[in-house]
């Protein structure tokens, strides 16, 4: 299965990612021997193998729904690239 | 400042109030001034920080309430947040990123009294196995600074092995701590997953990522895994299973310990003179009483397709989190929202990142999600029942941890596949959540070469005691690389 320039630039798009079209060759060439060496896995009969998520096939646990955390928005909001009383500031989504 | 390059060594000195943390910290601080502007192991050094650390352990030791650990001066791998302290994963995303919150294995470590010199370079969110993706510029292998650390923990493996600091932390998604730890002479122990908390560890992989330690010896490994092992409440998926004494099992005989040899690592195709070091390797454990067993991992060559589909996977659905919205990078005079994050991110992850996001996100996507991660998934359960099963018949397996020694910087970086090989050893374990550790076992020239022992699900214990056993009667883990403007301590 190989892909296209074009399918690419469409997974790019679901990626939120910018790739010029200088680029876009490349990266196309670069995932197309990715997915050749990923492709062995196709021949494997694997139909009858259960999917395995979790490396030593646990389940997560669940806690009790409690509050256990104090506010800390301000401390994490300071971090931000613009934020202003308590929002984080983007450019307008609706005009 | 005599010998006091190993964990165990600088405790001993510090307890015996040989020398004071302060002394200690001022000396490796030296050591990095001089050597990190050829290695560029460290990204950021934090002076004021370690030494003001080294004040309190001062005071700690002398109030009689220190641990082992109490001013040993260590280093974090560059994923771990720190608090106040920059925390940057090798990107431009994260370049002016000052974490409000301390990694759960930073807070371990400090509550135990260690002395943070910096933080280490490594492959940019820890995408890499040469560190040669780092925002920060390539680590040099001390050795051979014409060669790659291996990556993505290079930073830490290349500090540990020039001696500028006795242990560091690292992450091993794929072998990110075993084969740096080869390449650079180190012995290094990637934990079983969830023996140690990813919280505040920059996700890569969920489902394989997992923090451990690297230092010269193993008895160090088990000092600072005892600092750091044991259940977190604020990571879901960190283990409850007790905490074994690592230290006190150290000098646990591997008399009657089976050691299986798998014929699929063990064939032709092993480079001659990695099959000799690895060969006398298990002729010293045979000598120390083990038993050596052939074994099969008839599976194993589905790790690397494995590994490749569900890594990116995870990676595409973690790294959706840098949007340029919250913290990190956001790129100038955007136009509307969707171009804030297409620019943001574009500008902000560097090509393996963007390369791994789009693969992840292609084999994610609708119409292909059976025939890779699907599959991908199923492929995974086989390696872990190969693993069981060998398990049922052996207490540890040995195997390489490499194809070979540390490679030329530049030799792989246009070819993303033949980087991928590089892998071939290390990514089944973390497929099936096992403990494994890399320790020095001989030379290919001048580079050092490394013997991957792997154990079953929490058998850390039995790993350290076979590889402190092992390192009593080899003196592959003291040697040290020939630096230009070594000074003298």
């Amino acid at each position: 299965m190989s892909v296209t320039p074009q399918h690419i630039a469409d997974v790019a798009t679901l990626a939120r990612l910018e790739l010029d079209t200088e680029r876009l060759q490349g990266i196309t060439d670069s995932i197309n021997e990715i997915l050749t060496l990923v492709e062995q896995l196709q021949s494997v009969p694997l139909d009858d193998v259960k999917p395995m998520a979790h490396p030593r096939d646990e389940h997560q646990r669940l806690r009790k729904d409690e509050v256990t955390e104090h506010n800390q928005r301000d401390q994490f909001q300071a971090i931000a690239p613009d934020a202003q009383q308590g929002l984080y500031v983007v450019p307008p989504v609706i005009e | 400042m005599g010998d006091l390059t190993t964990v165990a060594s600088c405790s001993a000195a510090l307890q015996l109030g040989q020398i004071s943390a302060v002394e200690l910290t001022q000396e490796y601080l030296r050591s990095i001034a001089v050597h990190n502007p050829t290695l560029n192991a460290f990204i950021t050094t934090a002076e004021q920080r370690a030494l003001e650390q080294a004040r309190q352990a001062d005071l700690r030791r002398a109030a009689g309430t220190q641990s082992p650990l109490t001013g040993v001066p260590i280093a974090h791998k560059d994923l771990f947040c720190t608090q106040g302290l920059a925390t940057t994963c090798g990107s431009k995303m994260l370049a002016q990123f000052v974490p409000p919150y301390d990694a759960t294995v930073v807070q371990r470590l400090d509550g135990a009294g260690t002395v943070t010199l910096g933080k280490t370079n490594l492959d940019e969110f820890a995408m890499g196995s040469s560190n040669e993706n780092s925002y920060f510029g390539a680590v040099k292998n001390p050795w051979d600074v014409s060669c790659v650390p291996g990556g993505s923990s290079g930073g830490s493996a290349a500090a540990v092995a020039a001696r500028l600091c006795p242990g560091a932390t690292g992450t091993d998604t794929g072998g990110s701590i075993r084969q740096p730890a080869a390449f650079c002479g180190i012995t290094g122990l990637k934990p079983t997953y969830g023996r140690v908390s990813r919280l505040g560890m920059v996700a890569y992989a969920s489902s394989l990522d997992q923090g451990g330690v690297m230092a010269q010896t193993a008895e160090d490994c088990a000092l600072l895994l005892s600092a750091i092992a044991g259940h977190d409440p604020l990571d879901s998926t960190s283990s409850s299973a007790p905490v074994d004494n690592y230290v006190a099992a150290l000098d646990r005989s591997v008399k009657g310990l089976k050691i299986g040899v798998p014929r699929q690592y063990f064939n032709a195709k092993l480079d001659p003179i990695m099959a000799q070091v690895l060969e006398d390797a298990l002729k010293q454990l045979e000598s120390l009483g083990a038993t050596l067993v052939e074994i099969d991992l008839v599976q194993t060559q589905l790790a690397i397709p494995a590994y490749y589909i569900i890594a990116p996977a995870e990676a595409s659905t973690n790294l959706s989190r840098f949007d340029g919205v919250r913290y990190g990078y956001r790129c100038q005079d955007p136009r509307d929202l969707q171009d804030l994050y297409r620019r943001s991110r574009s500008e902000g992850f560097g090509s393996e990142v963007q390369q791994r996001i789009l693969v992840g996100t292609y084999s994610l996507s609708s119409g292909y999600y059976e025939a890779y991660y699907g599959k991908a998934q199923r492929a995974r359960r086989l390696i872990a029942e190969d693993y069981a099963e060998a398990f049922k018949q052996v207490d540890l397996i040995a195997s390489p941890v490499t194809p070979g020694a540390a490679f030329e910087l530049g030799s792989k970086t246009t070819d993303p596949v033949a980087m991928y090989l590089e892998d071939i050893y290390t990514l089944a374990v973390n497929l099936a959540g096992l403990p494994a550790l890399s320790i020095p076992a001989g030379f290919y020239d001048h580079r050092p070469l490394g013997l991957q022992l792997i154990g079953n699900h929490f058998t850390e214990s039995t790993l350290l005691s076979a590889a402190h056993q092992f390192q009593q009667v080899t003196d592959w883990h003291t040697r040290k690389p020939a630096l230009h403007a070594e000074i003298e301590r």
